[in-house]
């Protein structure tokens, strides 16, 4: 393996806009989990809705899956965004009442559907070959401005996030949804109403997965089953929130960073591994990911960054 | 202020609380005792909307409130503290009290992101009440603790801030005493009767402390069996066959029920 200058710097850009989609997914779960105490077991299916609505009103016309509307990619995204939050919100509004495991359960369930939907219906998406004619924007700048143009896009949508999810964490909007986590029947008692609140933070999380399932298609220009199995998108985002800090919007993009420097790391170890070995190189990497949160979390039992209360608001 | 009408909550095949019909004054400080078991918790839980009676009504107010949900029965002017603590403890103690008032603007979303103006004009008043709330009940000092690493007793008292962040027409005071020494439960006291006297509060207090119930309440109403089994002053309550009856359990060999004539 030849490593140049040039072959270092795309790698880099790479490993930037991989962590940014990641800092997408991560900041949507911390306003569920962190803000609102909300167990979302299902990423990947709000994920996998943004990511085929994107893949399908932007990708070429093909006899193969639905298609051919020709969207330009910046206005798929926000029909991405509303898409998933649809479905979000069905879930939550039955489910929101209910006690914390309910939820984990339907949003598994509803992940699971969602993408056996896909992979079967072959009419809608191609089944399991999937979608890989996504165009991503800025590609006809070729390498790497173009690359360093999707950078800069994905970049920018995260730190408009990370600002949007700042506020919220200071804000009154903030303070009653940690009060609702804290203690639901004495939030309620002081006139909190504990549905709407979780509703908003649930639907509102859901789109933002949805917006990261869209970049993710256009990035890897494909969207297919194997790109929404839950080990790659529900549950190492957990792992990256967890490891970051939940409740601290900063732990959450520290937590993406920092684990998917060390999941991408390790593939560039295990390629050199004997051929029999490399075969099981995924279950390698899984094993890593978890003795390394073993391993933050007798260190750091709250993350790397712990929630703090915010500052007052002035 | 508050009117309980035959109200009925059964448990399986249990009526925890059975045609029961109370009323609470407007500007007193109402007790409710009675033995474990008796439905005073049920009943309070009613009013307070954590749940549905079977059958009978509550009004607050002159306003037919049975039923509502605690969220909506606060904004009416009910507000209550817990048997235990219900405090945000992942909170501090001034975000405890900051989260109180209804319609914040900054509670929408929305208005967070685009009014942020109007958000910290909003807040500066909402501070300066909790300021001034933390100040009465002499809490400033762990105004920037954690909520959660309080002492029992202090959570109680975080609880009593809560109530006074809003003008409640009425609060429920659920073992208000409970886990709490006897110099600070003095001062939590002296609180309740400055609020009656001073802000017009009207209280309905449950309580097993028989101290707290004569100096604070009158008048006092005692319920057994999930009904009401008389009311009056304490010191005609202490003079009740049936009370004390109630008391050591009905049948004369059991005599390990809570002495009321002894507190």
């Amino acid at each position: 393996m030849d490593i140049t200058l040039y072959g270092l710097m795309m790698y880099g850009l790479a490993l930037l806009t991989m962590m940014a989609i990641y800092g997408v997914l991560c900041l949507a779960l911390n306003l569920q989990w962190g803000f609102a105490g909300l167990f979302n077991a299902g990423i990947a299916g709000f994920f996998a809705v943004g990511a085929y609505a994107t893949a399908i009103l932007t990708a070429p016309e093909s006899p193969n899956h639905l298609g051919g509307y020709g969207w330009p990619p910046l206005l798929a995204l926000p029909v991405a965004m509303a898409l998933a939050g649809i479905i979000a919100w069905p879930v939550g509004r039955i489910c929101l009442g209910l006690k914390g495991d309910y939820l984990a359960m339907a949003t598994i369930g509803i992940a699971e559907i969602i993408r056996l939907v896909f992979k079967n219906e072959s009419w809608l998406a191609n089944g399991t070959m999937g979608i890989s004619t996504v165009p991503r924007p800025f590609e006809s700048l070729g390498q790497p401005w173009g690359n360093l143009a999707f950078l800069a896009l994905v970049l920018a949508i995260v730190i408009a996030l990370y600002f949007s999810a700042e506020r919220a964490w200071v804000s009154p909007w903030g303070r009653a949804m940690r009060a609702i986590r804290d203690n639901e029947t004495a939030a309620a008692a002081i006139g909190k109403d504990v549905v709407r609140f979780r509703l908003e933070a649930f639907v509102l999380g859901a789109m933002v997965m949805g917006l990261g399932g869209g970049l993710s298609a256009m990035y890897f220009k494909f969207i297919g089953a194997t790109a929404t199995e839950p080990l790659l998108t529900t549950f190492l985002v957990w792992v990256m929130l967890i490891i970051g800090g939940s409740g601290n919007n900063k732990g959450a993009l520290l937590g993406a960073a920092l684990v998917w420097l060390i999941w991408s790391g390790t593939e560039l170890f295990t390629n050199r591994l004997p051929a029999e070995w490399i075969t099981r190189s995924s279950y390698i990497r899984t094993l890593l990911i978890g003795v390394l949160l073993i391993v933050v979390l007798q260190r750091f039992a709250k993350g790397v960054l712990p929630e703090r209360p915010p500052k007052r608001i002035d | 202020m508050i009117r309980v009408d035959n109200i009925t909550k059964r448990f399986g095949g249990i009526r925890a609380v059975d045609d029961c019909s109370l009323h609470v004054t407007k500007g007193s400080i109402t007790g409710l005792i009675g033995p474990n078991g008796a439905g005073k918790s049920t009943l309070f839980n009613i009013i307070a909307g954590t749940f549905p009676p079977d059958g009978g009504s509550v009004q607050l107010d002159g306003v037919d409130v049975t039923g509502w949900p605690a969220h909506r029965l606060f904004r009416a002017g009910l507000a209550r503290t817990f048997q235990i603590a219900h405090e945000f403890a992942r909170m501090t103690v001034l975000e405890n009290l900051l989260a109180v008032p209804a319609g914040q603007a900054g509670e929408n979303l929305l208005t967070a992101w685009t009014g942020w103006a109007r958000v910290r004009r909003e807040e500066a008043a909402i501070r300066q009440r909790a300021e001034a709330v933390l100040g009465e009940l002499r809490l400033e000092h762990v105004a920037h603790e954690l909520a959660g690493n309080l002492s029992g007793g202090q959570k109680k008292l975080v609880e009593l801030a809560r109530t006074m962040m809003w003008q409640p027409k009425v609060v429920l005071l659920d073992e208000i005493g409970a886990g709490v020494n006897r110099t600070l439960l003095s001062e939590i006291a002296g609180e309740i009767e400055r609020l009656n006297r001073d802000h017009g509060y009207t209280f309905f207090v449950i309580e097993h402390d028989m101290d707290l119930i004569a100096r604070l309440c009158h008048p006092v109403i005692v319920m057994a069996e999930g009904r009401v089994l008389t009311q009056g002053s304490m010191a005609e309550i202490r003079r009740n066959e049936a009370v004390i009856e109630a008391y050591l359990g009905g049948g004369r060999t059991n005599q390990n029920g809570a002495g009321i004539g002894a507190a």
